[in-house]
């Protein structure tokens, strides 16, 4: 990027400590069940395991053969099983299959649960129902956190986002606290927490009293402060296309557990291969928070800047040519392959992008947007659902003229709902039952019209009797004022003035200057007024539930309250996070995010197909 | 977005957004097509040992040694043993013990059961619980007479709870709602499960109504556990119609047989959906209905040989259970030209025929689908779909440029048509339209992009060299 970083940008603490620990910890619940054990994962444990151990790890602690949970019969020979699951009843009905499959072929073994990051008691119920507990012992293994960069700690809990706001379900509160808490104790004390949501309260509750509980040993801040936000505060920036770097790989080759699968398209070789993405990749590290339109300028400069390295070598005498080979040569290859990656993929990007209109997309989003031309709009996804272009991407679009313009008009939701339902199905029904539970794909009620109304009226009277009606009215509208919330916070930019994406003036340029995204503007509001103050009309047209809380008096003003700790609860887009590293870069902050997973547009609206459970 | 179209450039020329478009593409490509070349052209000195400091991947693109490759393989291994009879039948041989107790190991508790286990000399006897691991005190705790705030807390905790003690109604609920102000999901569902073993059903879910925290967990545990019958029960005890006709609907999905779905949709009729879902539900049947009729005549069709479209573009897949659109596209896939045709054509069917028929490349049917007369006889084609639109779908099936040209040239925005003939190469059309603009300069420019000595070429020349042309530059 073109600005040079603070100079007294702040050092983050070493994350890897959390790898060591939980890595440890595994090796340890492997020991209580001693000889050879075949162990059986669950699919979505294996990336993160992956990231902390190897095959060799657990063949070192007499893992035999490692097989992929598959809800079938199991041809293991062992006769000592062991599970390593997330705690989910179904997958506990199928372990009391195995059990009483071979129960009733007289065959015995040892039976162990590992669920992590914690066991439910529903999960143990399963066990009792199944007349299995007794013959199954369990355990837990602590894996909360999973540091996929030296920024981002990620749950892997994808689930979170639907147990939680859709279902309503708050299984994982408890455990979204007890990471906190192990930060908290690795890292802290932190000396002050912000948060806006639900669930972010009972978070820091729930975190608080595990605090008082455990015993807190005094030790120096490397984190000072952390900021809650649940992903229900801003659904609209996880529904935006994303344009930067990052967030288009994720966009579209979908980035797991912080590694991603380039197909033969990019590798130009008949076999795909899975690169890692991360700060270690130097090239990626520079680009990865770019505008796209940066990128290729960006990578044609590497591109110069390799062959006149390259080009040193010639007319060097040989002991030259011996220290550059032996110093310099390894790095500049590295340098090469992935420049050579990075090349391909964008331009696999760039293929992709032009075949699909991506053009008219990113004008129609902007035009939700900012207010402008909705019929247009209205079209546009209208003719985009006729011809069927992908149903995930209709669908978003369909949850961000909703989003943004607080409901669809009677008239139009009717029609729009029964053109999706011809062209995807008609078991979509049970989808748009999901969204609509949600807040994310609403028909305006008659009433909520006055909502518009009222929130003008909100700032000429602001009396008791205002808020009362207030309140009355966002329970029936729930979520997303957004028109009321941009102006406020000036969210969009004046669409006269030019925008620079090569000199960003603000986080608006992960949407090519369009928009700030509101989770981000919000953190940055709060950091700024060290707390609510003059956000009350905000946290209002939000719905509320925020708060501030001191701490631990921060003995001086350390590095430690530099770095903030921002946790989402339901999930974080890499856009976010891109916007938040460029908000430190601008304040001198060092920001960490913790997320309950990484997520997008499409993993957002997947979680609430139903086509699971 | 019809309107708009006209502005489109302009958006994307003048707005604080220009510094970006994906239509730059060309461009843009090329330049990055260069930088490629440039890379892979530096030293050869890469070529010779360029494997070493990558991971090591195998054939799948897994690095060897990691743990998803692992269990590929082992997958892998086992496809044959896979097909073995679902849960193993009773064998006589005795399981051999696990044999190497080497290793290092912080417990030492299971290797004693060996010992005594063999010294005992049935293997069949199972000595070891894992309770006897467990510190005396977590015995104690079990058996100990806690308090209702002290049993969720220790349900919080994931500790041992007894719950047995708790018989009264008040305290039930007390445990209940204890469980819900500590927001812990996990113990409200513990005492969920606990109550719903020991209160009736009329009972619980009266209770439940006024508390909808511990409400919603309910219905999500009965959801996990498949527990339908109760949940619907529940629903309807709520008085919530809508929802439990649209999970009673749902279960269409495990019913395979199209006959039987085709019953279980029309026996959901009757259910009291919320909005218009009770229409949606109706056409789903009525589509189904028709489906089922279509893939029994086309079956046949198809097996019979007779009719030559099925031969020459066999049926990918059965239409069963498709949408409404992929119905309709299928059917002007293969029953066009049959008598049973619909009156009204809503754009949603144009666009739907439209791609049909320009994928059999039957540019009859194409143009006949744009031709109207008016009242004076003449035909003037018309469309309820931008002609951008029709372009981009019929080049989406590749269509030759002798069709495309023709829809090209009826874009009714200049600069959009001259975008569109560019990049279909239309050079009649992009000449012409420079021509009705009067403007020189941008023929002149475009001179250079058509082939040298080309008709193309001598047009613009001769329009060029016309004298009576008024250029506005």
């Amino acid at each position: 990027m073109a600005h040079s970083a603070r100079r007294d940008s702040p050092e983050l603490p070493d994350l890897s400590l959390l790898k060591r620990l939980v890595r440890d910890q595994l090796i340890y619940l492997l020991e209580q069940l001693p000889g050879k054990k075949d162990l059986f994962i669950d699919s979505d444990l294996m990336s993160p395991l992956d990231r902390i151990a190897n095959v060799s790890t657990l063949k070192q602690h007499e893992v035999d053969k490692l097989y992929k949970v598959e809800h079938k019969p199991i041809v293991s020979i062992s006769d000592q099983i062991c599970f390593l699951i997330r705690p989910r009843m179904q997958t506990v009905k199928w372990i009391c299959d195995v059990v009483n499959a071979d129960k009733a072929a007289g065959k015995f073994r040892r039976y162990k649960i590992i669920f992590t990051p914690q066991k439910f008691y529903a999960c143990e119920a399963v066990l009792e129902e199944q007349g299995v507990f007794g013959d199954v012992t369990t355990d837990e293994w602590a894996f909360y956190l999973l540091p996929l960069d030296e920024d981002i700690i990620s749950l892997e809990l994808p689930e979170f986002f639907r147990d939680n706001f859709l279902a309503g379900d708050q299984r994982w509160v408890r455990t979204a606290g007890s990471a906190l808490h192990l930060l908290h104790s690795l890292f802290g004390p932190f000396s002050k927490v912000y948060g806006i949501g639900r669930c972010s309260k009972m978070t820091y509750e729930s975190w608080r009293e595990q605090v008082e509980q455990g015993e807190q040993k005094a030790r120096h801040a490397e984190i000072g402060n952390v900021f809650l936000i649940d992903r229900d505060v801003d659904f609209v920036t996880p529904l935006c296309s994303q344009v930067v770097y990052e967030g288009l790989v994720d966009d579209i080759f979908r980035i797991k557990c912080g590694c991603v699968e380039f197909g033969p398209e990019v590798t130009s070789s008949d076999k795909s291969i899975k690169v890692m993405l991360n700060s270690q990749d130097k090239v990626f590290n520079e680009i990865r928070n770019e505008h796209f339109s940066n990128v290729f300028g960006f990578l044609s400069q590497k591109a110069r800047n390799l062959q006149t390295a390259y080009d040193k070598r010639r007319g060097m005498d040989i002991q030259q040519m011996k220290t550059f080979v032996s110093e310099e040569l390894k790095g500049l290859k590295q340098e090469h392959r992935l420049l050579s990656l990075h090349i391909s993929a964008s331009e696999s990007i760039m293929k992709k992008k032009t075949k699909q209109d991506f053009q008219e997309l990113l004008k129609t989003e902007h035009c939700l947007l900012e207010g402008f031309e909705i019929r247009e709009c209205i079209s546009f996804i209208e003719e985009h659902i006729n011809r069927q272009v992908s149903m995930i991407e209709s669908l978003r679009l369909l949850c961000l003229l909703s989003v943004t313009e607080n409901g669809l008009l009677p008239k139009d939701f009717k029609s729009l709902k029964a053109q999706y339902l011809q062209s995807y199905g008609a078991d979509h029904l049970l989808t748009f039952s999901n969204l609509r539970q949600l807040g994310l794909l609403v028909e305006q009620q008659p009433g909520e019209t006055l909502t518009v109304m009222e929130s003008k009226v909100g700032k000429l009277v602001n009396d008791r009797t205002a808020v009362k009606l207030t309140d009355a009215f966002s329970s029936l509208a729930k979520k997303s004022h957004f028109r009321a919330l941009s102006k406020k916070l000036n969210l969009v930019p004046k669409s006269d003035e030019e925008y620079d994406l090569r000199v960003p003036r603000d986080m608006a340029y992960i949407f090519s200057g369009a928009y700030i995204p509101l989770s981000c503007k919000i953190i940055e509001q709060v950091l700024e007024r060290d707390g609510w103050t003059g956000l009350e009309e905000v946290t209002r047209l939000i719905n509320g539930h925020e708060f501030a809380v001191t701490g631990a008096d921060p003995k001086s003003k350390s590095d430690a309250q530099r770095i903030i700790l921002v946790m989402f609860l339901g999930g974080c887009t890499f856009s976010e996070i891109s916007a938040l590293r460029f908000l430190g870069k601008e304040r001198g902050y060092k920001f960490i995010v913790v997320t309950t997973a990484i997520t997008n547009s499409s993993r957002l609206l997947e979680a609430l197909l139903d086509n699971n459970v | 977005m019809m309107k708009s179209k006209a502005d489109e450039e302009d958006y994307w020329n003048s707005s604080k957004y220009n510094a970006f478009t994906f239509d730059d593409a060309d461009d843009e490509l090329s330049a990055l097509k260069e930088t490629k070349k440039a890379v892979n052209s530096i030293g050869p000195l890469l070529a010779e040992d360029g494997e070493e400091d990558w991971e090591r991947v195998s054939w799948s693109g897994e690095p060897v040694g990691s743990i998803s490759w692992s269990v590929k393989e082992m997958a892998a291994s086992n496809q044959r043993a896979d097909r073995e009879p679902a849960f193993p039948k009773i064998s006589t041989e005795t399981p051999s013990l696990g044999k190497s107790q080497s290793g290092i190991s912080l417990s030492s508790l299971f290797k004693g059961e060996t010992v005594i286990r063999s010294l005992l000399g049935d293997p069949s006897l199972r000595l070891y619980t894992p309770e006897l691991r467990k510190p005396k005190s977590e015995y104690k705790d079990l058996v100990s007479d806690w308090s209702a705030e002290e049993t969720v807390q220790r349900l919080q905790q994931g500790k041992g709870v007894t719950l047995e003690k708790f018989r009264s109604l008040q305290d039930k609920l007390l445990l209940l709602d204890l469980a819900v102000a500590a927001h812990d999901g996990n113990a409200i569902t513990a005492v969920l499960i606990y109550l719903k073993r020991t209160l009736c059903k009329e009972v619980l879910f009266r209770e439940l109504e006024s508390r909808q925290t511990a409400l919603r967990h309910f219905i999500h545990y009965l959801t996990e556990n498949r527990e339908q019958r109760l949940l619907l029960e529940l629903l309807r005890a709520l008085g919530r119609t809508e929802e439990a006709a649209l999970l009673q609907y749902k279960d269409y999905k495990n019913i395979a047989d199209e006959n039987k779905r085709r019953d279980f949709l029309k026996s959901c009729l009757s259910l009291q959906f919320g909005g218009e879902d009770g229409n949606h539900v109706q056409d789903h049947y009525t589509l189904l209905e028709r489906q089922i009729i279509i893939e029994a005549a086309d079956r046949k069709a198809e097996r019979e040989g007779k009719l030559e479209v099925f031969q020459k573009f066999p049926r990918k897949a059965s239409i069963l259970n498709m949408p409404l659109i992929t119905t309709l596209y299928y059917c002007c896939f293969y029953h066009y030209n049959e008598p049973e045709q619909p009156a009204q054509r809503p754009k949603q069917y144009f666009t739907t025929a439209l791609a049909a028929r320009a994928k059999l490349k039957n540019w009859t049917d194409v143009d006949a689908m744009f031709n109207s007369r008016n009242w004076l006889g003449f035909s003037k084609k018309k469309s309820p779909l931008s002609f951008q639109r029709v372009v981009d779908i019929l080049q989406k099936n590749s269509a030759p440029t002798r069709v495309l040209q023709e829809y090209v040239g009826l874009v009714s925005d200049a600069e959009l048509r001259i975008g569109l003939a560019q990049k279909h190469k239309c050079h009649d059309i992009v000449i012409n339209t420079y021509r009705d603009m009067k403007d020189r300069q941008q023929l002149a420019e475009y001179r250079k992009k058509v082939e040298r000595g080309s008709a193309e070429e001598r047009k613009i020349d001769e329009l060029l060299s016309n004298q009576q042309i008024r250029w506005k530059n």
